[in-house]
């Protein structure tokens, strides 16, 4: 019992790590080596869950993760950065240092918050849903404090990762759910594909400030 | 009683002696696989101790300016160390001071030493001194808050600061991950680069101007007092070494109770660890460059935020195991 939780702990703990090192990362591929990291840890949290838990349709569930957002999605937004000539931009992030600690305090308010009001749930449950919605609020947060599209865009397969870790966690979640979760992920990439394909031409930019522009916000 | 009391000051005092004997080839160990890894013959290991006995036999020059704080600086700041070196347990806990052997007491031994350092820094008056007094002092505020909140994890695992205890609990678990420990330790390794002035923060082996931290500060420094400062910086990475293997790998140290049988055991994988460890930051500094100065601070703000998950993960796993 305790060794499969500090297992489990473990994988979940380096997922978060892996959130804070997108917040800190600032090169594009980079960026996307550490969401595919985070997709591959996420489907090993899962499969060690299945395994430890007797809940085989959860490897179907770590499949997904591991087919999807380890390989297809980081594939697809690299090729995607190539195509769109944007490799070598950096990404102008609000000042790490102060994007670190509001994720800090992100991460300690998620904890605080899950760990008072799940007093009941069992111990796997608690410390999935704690993890995980620290990870989803720093996707968030990525969301915000990136100006690139692109980043934009891992920032928010990020937070799917926290929700996924969450379902694990949680009994009950149907199967159907989860590949249905799986693939409209997999259209919300295609869809905003083509939205930054749309900005790139009318822009000639990803920088989405661009688009503040365009909407008359700034003189 | 007074029996056991002899053998355990007699085992103190080999640790206190062992660690000052053998920090200069620590040293040496780690110039020495740098120079290898980078192709070049590299000087021999017994290369700084010669070099302290160069400047022990050499002429002390003081600048005029100085008072007799930078006379005094040289020795109070080997006693500092030399006693926080001794404190961490190395091959056998439970030794003669293994009570007083706290990290929060490590923490303000080095900080009471640095602080001395940074004085004598800025007693002479050269510029040189300055920006490397700013420049530690800036690396120092940002390395002990993690530092802390390193010692604060470990405490929160282990129920206590004492160091013999933390390595006693360790080896009584059985063997896990805990994520908790495996961020701290990171975090205890960044600090412990930044403490040392190793390569991503400052390079020991060049007195460049423009980068230069550590060296800038004892510039002014000459012969026998040289010597003790460099023998200090010699301890202190002997110390952080010792600090986490004593944290994170303890197998193999005697533990409390035992004899001097056991301890000559001890001995022994300690110092196959510290060769280890000293090998490790070799290849280490072999393989990546120095940092500019204003990066610093990003660099040291990651092992504040390691330290930070560290301490929040070691609090889930307490309250979900309750």
């Amino acid at each position: 019992m305790t060794h499969a939780y500090d297992v489990s702990h473990f994988f979940a703990g380096l997922m978060l790590v892996a959130s804070f090192a997108l917040l800190y990362q600032d090169r594009l591929f980079s960026v996307l080596n550490i969401f595919a990291a985070q997709a591959i840890l996420l489907a090993i949290a899962v499969g060690w869950e299945a395994y430890t838990q007797q809940r085989p349709h959860l490897f179907i569930t770590a499949a997904l993760a591991l087919g999807l957002k380890g390989i297809i999605i980081p594939v697809a937004l690299h090729r995607m950065i190539v195509k769109l000539g944007v490799h070598r931009d950096i990404d102008q992030v609000v000042g790490v240092g102060k994007t670190l600690l509001i994720g800090l305090a992100l991460t300690s308010l998620s904890l605080l918050l899950v760990l008072k009001i799940t007093t009941a749930a069992e111990s796997f449950t608690r410390e999935g849903l704690a993890l995980a919605l620290a990870i989803i609020l720093l996707g968030f947060l990525m969301m915000i404090t990136r100006q690139n599209a692109i980043t934009q865009i891992v920032g928010f397969m990020s937070l799917e990762n926290g929700l996924i870790l969450a379902a694990t966690g949680a009994r009950g979640m149907p199967l159907v759910v989860e590949i249905s979760v799986a693939f409209s992920v997999l259209i919300a990439l295609f869809v905003f594909a083509v939205f930054v394909f749309r900005i790139r031409e009318r822009f000639d930019s990803v920088d989405i400030e661009a688009l503040d522009n365009a909407r008359g916000d700034q003189s | 009683m007074t029996g056991t009391g002899l053998i355990l000051l007699f085992g103190q005092s080999i640790q206190m002696f062992l660690v000052i004997l053998l920090a200069p080839a620590i040293t040496g160990i780690v110039r020495q696989v740098k120079a290898r890894a980078t192709r070049r013959q590299g000087a021999p290991i017994i290369q700084p101790y010669r070099d302290l006995y160069k400047l022990v036999k050499k002429e002390t020059v003081v600048a005029e300016t100085a008072s007799w704080l930078f006379r005094v600086a040289p020795y109070a700041i080997l006693a500092f160390t030399w006693v926080a070196t001794a404190l961490v347990p190395t091959f056998a806990s439970g030794l003669m001071f293994n009570w007083a052997a706290d990290v929060v007491a490590l923490v303000a031994l080095l900080g009471a030493a640095r602080a001395i350092l940074a004085l004598a820094g800025m007693d002479v008056g050269t510029a040189f001194g300055g920006i490397g007094t700013s420049r530690e002092l800036m690396i120092a505020t940002l390395a002990e808050p993690a530092m802390l909140l390193v010692a604060l994890t470990i405490a929160l695992t282990a129920g206590t600061t004492r160091l013999p205890e933390i390595a006693n609990f360790l080896v009584s678990q059985p063997m896990t991950v805990r994520v908790s420990l495996a961020l701290a330790l990171v975090a205890l390794i960044i600090v412990a680069l930044a403490e040392n002035a190793r390569i991503p923060i400052d390079n020991p082996a060049t007195h460049l101007e423009l980068t230069m931290v550590h060296e800038a500060m004892v510039l002014e420094y000459s012969g026998r007092h040289l010597a003790m400062i460099e023998l200090a910086a010699q301890l202190k990475l002997v110390l952080y070494i010792a600090l986490i293997v004593c944290l994170f790998v303890p197998f193999g140290m005697a533990p409390a109770q035992a004899g001097p049988g056991a301890w000559a055991v001890g001995l022994l994988v300690f110092v196959a660890k510290l060769v280890l460890g000293a090998a490790l930051l070799g290849i280490w500094e072999a393989s990546i460059a120095k940092m500019r100065v204003f990066r610093v601070g990003e660099f040291l703000g990651g092992a504040f935020v390691f330290a930070f998950l560290a301490i929040l993960l070691a609090f889930v796993t307490r309250e979900v195991m309750q």
